[in-house]
Order: C-alpha cells, then sequence, then structure tokens
C-alpha cells in the first residue's frame, strides 16, 4: 500500500495504562497494523504534545487541570477522538474519591493520615490542581466514539481501529464483543 | 423490645388493630422512638423476624421514610411537588423555613431539635404549599405559617399543642358523578353478590367494561378472572393506595369518604376470587388516615362484614390488614408493592409472571387500586348496564380527577369517560392556561391545541393526575422538577434507569442554567430513547416522557436558551478548581481553566 500512513495518538489521563497495555496485547497483529499507522503523542514515541492526528485514543478520566488540558490539546488535534475503557467513559476506579469532598482526601492524605511526617497541602505551581470530582472526558470535550471495558480487550481495540483505518464505520457496541477482564 | 412487637401482634393495642405484623412497621415504630433505626436494633429485629441482617438493613437504606442517622425532634418534609410544593406561590418557602430556622435542607441541626428536607409530593396539591411535620401532613403554608411554626419549634412545643386548622384537609370534591353521587348503603352489594353465584358476579364485572384506575387500565374482570382460574389453594385481594404520581390525591378523599365502599369492593373481589386475605397497601404520607381506616374495619367486622362466615354465608371468610408505606413512590408499581409486603424493598418484579398468578408470597393476587375497588361495588350495587352506558366505547364509566395548579378550584371532579380538556379546565376557573400534564410526570403534558382532545383510554388516559400550568410558568422549572422526581424515586435495580434518569436530570439543569447547546439537547433525545427502552419497569419507560412532550409541544422554550455553540462543558470547569485553589492558596495561571 502507497497510502500515507493514519496517525495515531494516546495518552493516559486518570488511568492506570491498563488499557494501553490491552491495547499492546493485540500481540503479532501490531506488525502488520503498524504498517498503517504511525504514533503521534503517546507513552510509546515520547513525544510530548499532540500534533495533527487522524485518531486519538484516551485511556482515563479526569481529575485535575492538566488533563483538561492534554485533552483538549488531544481534541483540537485528532479528527476523531475515542474514549477507550471505563475510566474515559464513566471516571471508573479513581472516580471512586467522588464519594468523599476532595478537602476530606487531601486532609486525609496530606495533613491528618497514618505515617504523615511534616503535614501540609503541596502548593507547588509544577503540580496540576485537582477537580472536585473525576469526570468522564466526555463532559470535558465532545468524543466521537466509546470503547468500553476495563480494560477493553485486544480484539477490541481491533474490532474500531480497523473499520476506521478504511474510512468505514465501526459497528455499534450491541454487534461487537464487550467484556470486563 | 419484643414486649411491643408482641403488643402488635395480639391486637390488644386498639392503635394495632387491622396492622399487620410487619417488618416496616416494627422499624417505623423504632423510628418514632429513636429517630433513626441503630445498626444493632436492625441485627435485633432482624433475628425477631428470622431475617438475614442484610435484608433488615437493605430495608431501612430504600425507604425514604427510614433513616441510618438520627433527624431532629421536629422532623419537617417539604413536599416538592409543583402544585403543592414550597415553590407553588412566589416565595420559596423551604429557603424560607430553613433561614428561619438556621439549618441546611437536607440536614439535622446540631442541637438534634430539627431537621428539614424534602419529599415527593405528598397529595395535598389541592390545599397549596404543604409539608409532613413528625409524619403529620400541614397544609395551606404561607410566609406568615412558616415564620409561626419556627417559633413553635423553638418553643419546643408539641404537636398536639399547634393550631389544628393546620392540620385540617377538605376533601374538596367539586363535581360528582356517577361513583360520588350514588348512595351505597353499607353491605348492600355484598348481599347481591353472595346472593348469586360468583361467577355471575365477575361476568357482571366483565360486562360493565371496568379497566384498571390506578394507570394501566387492564380490564378488571379479567383479571379478577384469571386469579380465580390460577392454580392454587391460596389467593390474595390487594388495594393499591400508594398514590404516588405526583398531582393525585383522589385515593386520599376516596379513602376518607368511601372506605366503606373500598373495603366491600375487596370483599366482592374476595369472593369472586376465593380469598381468604386482603392488604390495603397505604403510603406513608396517608398515615394519618390510620384512625379513620382502622374504625371503618371495625365496624364492618362488627356488622358482619368481615371476618368469618360474612353475612352468615358458612366458608366465606375474609379479613382485612392494612400495611403502610414508607415512602417510596416505586411501591405503587404492583409488582414492587408485593414485595414491599413481603417485607422486602420495592423493587418491581420481572413479569411475567403477574400477580394475578404469582403475587404476594408467589400465590395469585388481584392488586386494583382504590378507585377500581369502589367502582366494582358500585357495578355490583347498580348494575353492569348503567356502568357501561356512561363513558366513551372504550372506557366505561367515569373517572375521578384530582385537579390541581394554577386555577381556581382545585380538587376533586368526577367525568363520565371522554370528557374534554377544555371542559374540565372550564369547569375548575383555569384561565390562560399555558400547558396541563395530565397523569402525573409520567404522563403527558399538553399545550393548547391540545384541550380539545378528551380523557379516556383511548385518547389520554391518566391514574388521575390533573396539573395545570398557568402563562406566566417557567415550563422548563417543570420539566427540572419532574427529571428530578424520577432520578430521585428510581429504585437503582437497572442501571438504564438509574443512570439515565440522573443524566437527563443533570441534562435539563444544564439547559435551564443557561450552558446547553444543540449537541445536549440530541443527546437527551437519544438518552431518552435509551431510558424508555431499556428500562426494566414502567417508571424507566415513562420517565422521559416529560422531556420529550416539552421538546415537541414547546421547542421554543428550550431553543431560547441555548448557547450557539458547538459544545460546552457538563460542569463550569473553573469552578471545579476552586477548593484545591484554597487548599493550596494559588491563583496563578494553571490554577485557573476557562
Ligand atoms: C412507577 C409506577 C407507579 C405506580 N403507582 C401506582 C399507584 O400509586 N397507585 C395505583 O393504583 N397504581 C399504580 N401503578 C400501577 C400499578 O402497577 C397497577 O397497574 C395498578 O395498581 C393495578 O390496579 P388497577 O388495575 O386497578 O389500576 C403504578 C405503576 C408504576 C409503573
Ligand atoms: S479502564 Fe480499567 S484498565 Fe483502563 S485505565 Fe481504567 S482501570 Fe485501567
Ligand atoms: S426502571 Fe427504574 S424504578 Fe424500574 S426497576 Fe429499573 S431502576 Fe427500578
Amino acid at each position: 500500500m502507497t497510502e500515507r500512513k493514519i496517525k495515531i495518538a494516546t495518552t493516559s489521563l486518570a488511568g492506570c495504562f491498563g488499557c494501553h497495555m490491552s491495547f499492546l496485547d493485540i500481540d503479532e497483529q501490531l506488525v502488520q497494523l503498524n504498517e498503517r499507522i504511525e504514533f503521534n503523542r503517546s507513552p510509546l514515541t515520547d513525544i510530548k504534545h499532540c500534533g495533527p492526528s487522524d485518531i486519538g485514543l484516551i485511556e482515563g478520566g479526569v481529575c485535575n487541570a492538566d488533563n483538561v488540558r492534554v485533552l483538549r490539546e488531544f481534541r483540537a488535534n485528532c479528527k476523531i477522538l475515542i474514549a477507550v475503557g471505563a475510566c474515559a467513559i464513566t471516571g471508573g476506579v479513581p472516580a471512586m474519591r467522588n464519594y468523599f469532598d476532595l478537602r476530606e482526601c487531601l486532609e486525609e492524605v496530606y495533613l491528618h493520615g497514618a505515617g504523615v511526617t511534616n503535614p501540609q497541602i503541596p502548593g507547588d505551581v509544577e503540580l496540576p490542581l485537582l477537580l472536585d470530582k473525576v469526570y468522564p472526558i466526555q463532559e470535558v470535550v465532545p468524543v466521537d466514539y466509546f470503547l468500553p471495558g476495563c480494560p477493553p480487550p485486544a480484539d477490541a481495540f481491533l474490532a474500531i481501529l480497523l473499520p476506521l483505518l478504511n474510512g468505514a464505520v465501526p459497528p455499534q457496541m450491541a454487534d461487537c464483543r464487550f467484556y470486563y477482564d | 423490645m419484643l414486649s411491643q412487637h408482641s403488643e402488635l401482634k395480639t391486637g390488644n393495642n386498639a392503635d394495632a388493630d387491622f396492622i399487620a405484623d410487619h417488618l416496616l412497621h416494627r422499624l417505623y415504630r423504632l423510628q418514632q422512638q429513636h429517630r433513626h433505626i441503630p445498626p444493632q436494633l436492625m441485627v435485633e429485629v432482624a433475628r425477631e423476624f428470622g431475617l438475614p441482617v442484610s435484608q433488615v438493613v437493605a430495608v431501612v437504606n430504600f425507604y425514604s421514610f427510614l433513616y441510618q442517622q438520627p433527624v431532629g425532634r421536629y422532623h419537617l418534609l417539604f413536599s416538592n411537588c409543583t402544585s403543592c410544593g414550597y415553590q407553588a406561590g412566589e416565595v420559596n418557602l423551604l429557603a424560607l423555613l430553613c433561614r428561619q430556622l438556621n439549618i441546611a435542607s437536607g440536614q439535622t441541626r446540631a442541637d438534634g431539635v430539627v431537621s428539614v428536607d424534602e419529599t415527593s409530593c405528598i397529595g395535598m396539591c389541592d390545599h397549596g404549599p404543604s409539608m409532613l411535620v413528625n409524619g403529620v401532613p400541614i397544609v395551606n403554608l404561607d410566609e406568615g405559617r412558616i415564620k409561626q411554626l419556627c417559633n413553635l419549634i423553638a418553643a419546643e412545643q408539641s404537636l398536639d399543642d399547634w393550631p389544628a386548622d393546620w392540620f385540617r384537609i377538605n376533601n374538596h370534591i367539586r363535581k360528582p358523578d356517577l361513583l360520588l353521587n350514588a348512595p351505597l348503603e353499607c353491605g348492600d352489594s355484598l348481599k347481591k353478590a353472595l346472593a348469586g353465584d360468583a361467577l355471575l358476579m365477575l361476568e357482571s364485572i366483565m360486562q360493565s367494561g371496568l379497566r384498571g384506575r390506578g394507570g394501566a387500565g387492564f380490564a378488571t374482570g379479567k383479571k379478577w378472572l384469571f386469579c380465580r382460574e390460577a392454580e392454587s389453594d391460596t389467593r390474595y385481594v390487594v388495594c393499591n393506595a400508594d398514590e404516588g404520581e405526583p398531582g393525585t390525591f383522589k385515593d386520599r378523599v376516596l379513602l376518607q369518604c368511601h372506605a366503606d365502599a373500598l373495603f366491600e369492593g375487596m370483599t366482592l373481589c374476595a369472593y369472586g376470587i376465593g380469598a381468604k386475605k386482603g392488604f390495603l397497601y397505604l403510603r406513608g404520607e396517608y398515615r394519618y388516615l390510620l384512625g379513620h381506616l382502622q374504625a371503618v374495619l371495625r365496624r364492618r367486622y362488627d356488622s358482619g362484614l368481615l371476618g368469618a362466615s360474612i353475612l352468615g354465608q358458612a366458608g366465606f371468610s375474609f379479613d382485612i390488614e392494612i400495611v403502610i408505606g414508607a415512602g417510596a413512590y416505586i411501591c405503587g408499581e404492583e409488582s414492587a408493592l408485593i414485595e414491599s409486603l413481603e417485607g422486602k424493598p420495592g423493587i418491581p418484579r420481572i413479569r411475567p409472571p403477574f400477580p394475578v398468578t404469582h403475587g404476594y408470597l408467589g400465590r395469585p393476587t388481584v392488586v386494583n387500586n382504590v378507585e377500581t375497588f369502589i367502582a366494582a361495588t358500585h357495578i355490583v350495587q347498580y348494575g353492569s348496564a348503567g356502568f357501561s352506558a356512561v363513558g366513551t366505547e372504550k372506557s366505561s364509566g367515569s373517572k375521578l380527577l384530582s385537579v390541581s395548579g394554577d386555577c381556581r378550584t382545585p380538587g376533586i371532579y368526577e367525568y363520565p369517560y371522554g370528557v374534554s380538556i377544555q371542559q374540565v379546565l372550564d369547569d375548575c376557573g383555569a384561565t390562560q392556561v399555558q400547558a396541563v400534564q395530565i397523569g402525573g410526570p409520567a404522563g403527558s403534558l399538553l399545550a393548547k391545541k391540545d384541550f380539545n382532545r378528551q380523557i379516556s383510554f383511548e385518547d389520554v388516559s391518566t391514574g388521575g393526575s390533573f396539573l395545570i400550568f398557568g402563562e406566566n410558568r417557567d415550563l422548563l422549572s417543570i420539566n427540572r422538577n419532574f427529571a428530578r422526581f424520577f432520578a430521585h424515586e428510581s429504585c437503582g435495580f437497572c442501571t438504564p434507569c438509574r443512570v439515565g434518569t440522573r443524566l437527563l436530570e443533570n441534562s435539563i439543569g444544564k439547559i435551564a442554567d443557561g450552558r446547553a447547546t444543540w449537541r445536549d439537547v440530541d443527546e437527551i433525545k437519544q438518552l431518552s430513547g435509551f431510558v424508555r427502552h431499556y428500562s426494566h419497569c414502567g417508571l424507566g419507560h415513562t420517565a422521559a416522557n416529560h422531556i420529550l412532550d416539552s421538546l415537541r409541544h414547546f421547542p421554543g422554550d428550550i431553543q431560547n436558551l441555548l448557547v450557539q455553540q458547538a459544545f460546552t462543558p457538563a460542569f463550569d470547569l473553573d469552578a471545579a478548581l476552586e477548593t484545591a485553589r484554597q487548599m493550596t492558596q494559588r491563583d496563578d495561571a494553571d490554577a485557573h481553566l476557562e
């Protein structure tokens, strides 16, 4: 094939990288896929900012101001944005902190928690500020597709990417395999 | 603890007459005593009833009127219905109340004297803003009354000494017709029925064309016949007096003025299907009617109309017990009601099998609305021909409407089926009407062009709620209220409804706050379809109706509020950083988001 390679960017916001690991689980098909795609910003490339891309894969929810900025950069640069995994779609595991007030969380961790020495709330400008809650990404930017699962199984990545690479519309959730590992 | 329990059982205590020995009642008494249900008592109650502790905990968790944290000695629950709620007038009375008492809604004041919260419609919609104080309704609230009430609480005056007219509830029967006009002599219909064969009576109910008055409109005679024919040695009759649909209060009035006809209807049903036991499931908000209902039951037992050998007919015995709910709209759904009767959280069952074959304790059970039983009594007394002559082809007889909202004379209006909406509006003195909501939040929102439509199963059907919204009402605030109602009352069993109703509530809020875009409206439409099609029970199936109706009939109201952008976030991003900014004392550029 002589056509230009499809550019894919990926990132993990408030996630555990499990979704990325699952993506790599497509194993030898990665070699085939690699002939058709190239990675832009991604933990696989170490490119720091997302450049113009065809597809953006977002793992994880939005828990702090930096997540918001990264997510917006992806949205601005990716033609198609995909929410990957339970955390991106619902907030997932990190959103369990939503049952508590942010104030309570920070005080517990940095002031009153067991084994805390030199209690203080870190306020360095280098540190991204936490949002009051962990939010799903579609509440912050428009999202084109959702790939559910925790993590989505390796096949599911192919099920959504292959049609997109061919310029087709991916199947509805009801038509594909959907399970939580 | 045990002594109280046996007191309930023996019925020595007049207060306990005809009150079932039921987990909810036991928990209610503990709630009264301790103002919450302490965990160790849940364990004790579980042992007493021979239930797993998890079931008792689940029940306490499920019902709104049972608490795990202590409420105040004065526990105030403001109705948040669009008619009898705190925003029914000009002033937000809940906000005023909270200011006066120095308390936030949803909290118990630190001194333990008072707690304030909201509750779903308490069925006092024809009495202006109202609330429950320690479970007792107080009506016609206004600024003056609220201030006076706060003084009484400050002085810790006993409720018995509060002004009696605050508690006065009128029947407001404005327009009687077929049922409300007809005199029914206690026991007459029963005598008629017992003189003939039970099947003959069922036949006449079927011929009358009577359909259920609680909402779904299933043919009553057929329901009774199915139950009679179901294989079993035990059958039950259940009266659904859970009346939770906001804007409905006709069952309250019927229970107050026509309890005899109701109990007679239940007894007729028992005769027809061969049941020995019946329950009246009364919503917790109507607990104040208990004394009256018990007195009526007592009289009927004394006159040989209930109990063993009814009217001297050997072998025909029937007992009625009352079970009182604890604040859960979903318990009006018949299978959830049966779960609740069985001492469980009111989570709807998978249907089929339907209650007529597998109901209470798995036995064939008839569940009917209060009005349905009363209509049955009427039919047996006066014959089916007269009944089916009234109304329309597929809706025979009459319907009681609970009319409230922006009109001169809210109250109970009974009409033959087929009456036009405009006729009702004229009769209750409603002018300059923008819209009516018929059948409660789950029903239909109709605009002026539809006021010539008729109340009937063929056209606009209703369980009885008829809410009127005048021209100066903000309809979106009504949608917001309804969306909140469903999100609050969703039993949480299935995800499409539990999550979907919450998302709908958020989306309506976003529109009302002027932050939404066209994209949000499209998503609401999609989500509404999803909630409607994938939910487990009627609550979810109908929860989005009011939103879709608004979009259809009043698109302009929504359009005007939309911002002209492709997308807006679901929440205020910068505000979401505020707590962290405060805690870190930062205010640099990175500490803000646009
Ligand atoms: C969410 C929900 C709430 C309901 N609430 C009531 C109610 O408060 N009273 C009532 O009679 N029926 C209510 N129903 C209808 C009952 O499930 C049932 O159809 C009715 O009690 C049958 O009696 P009928 O045939 O006499 O109408 C409700 C249904 C649903 C889905
Ligand atoms: S969805 Fe599961 S695997 Fe993916 S980031 Fe979240 S927790 Fe990890
Ligand atoms: S639709 Fe709603 S109320 Fe009905 S079972 Fe599901 S969660 Fe419960």
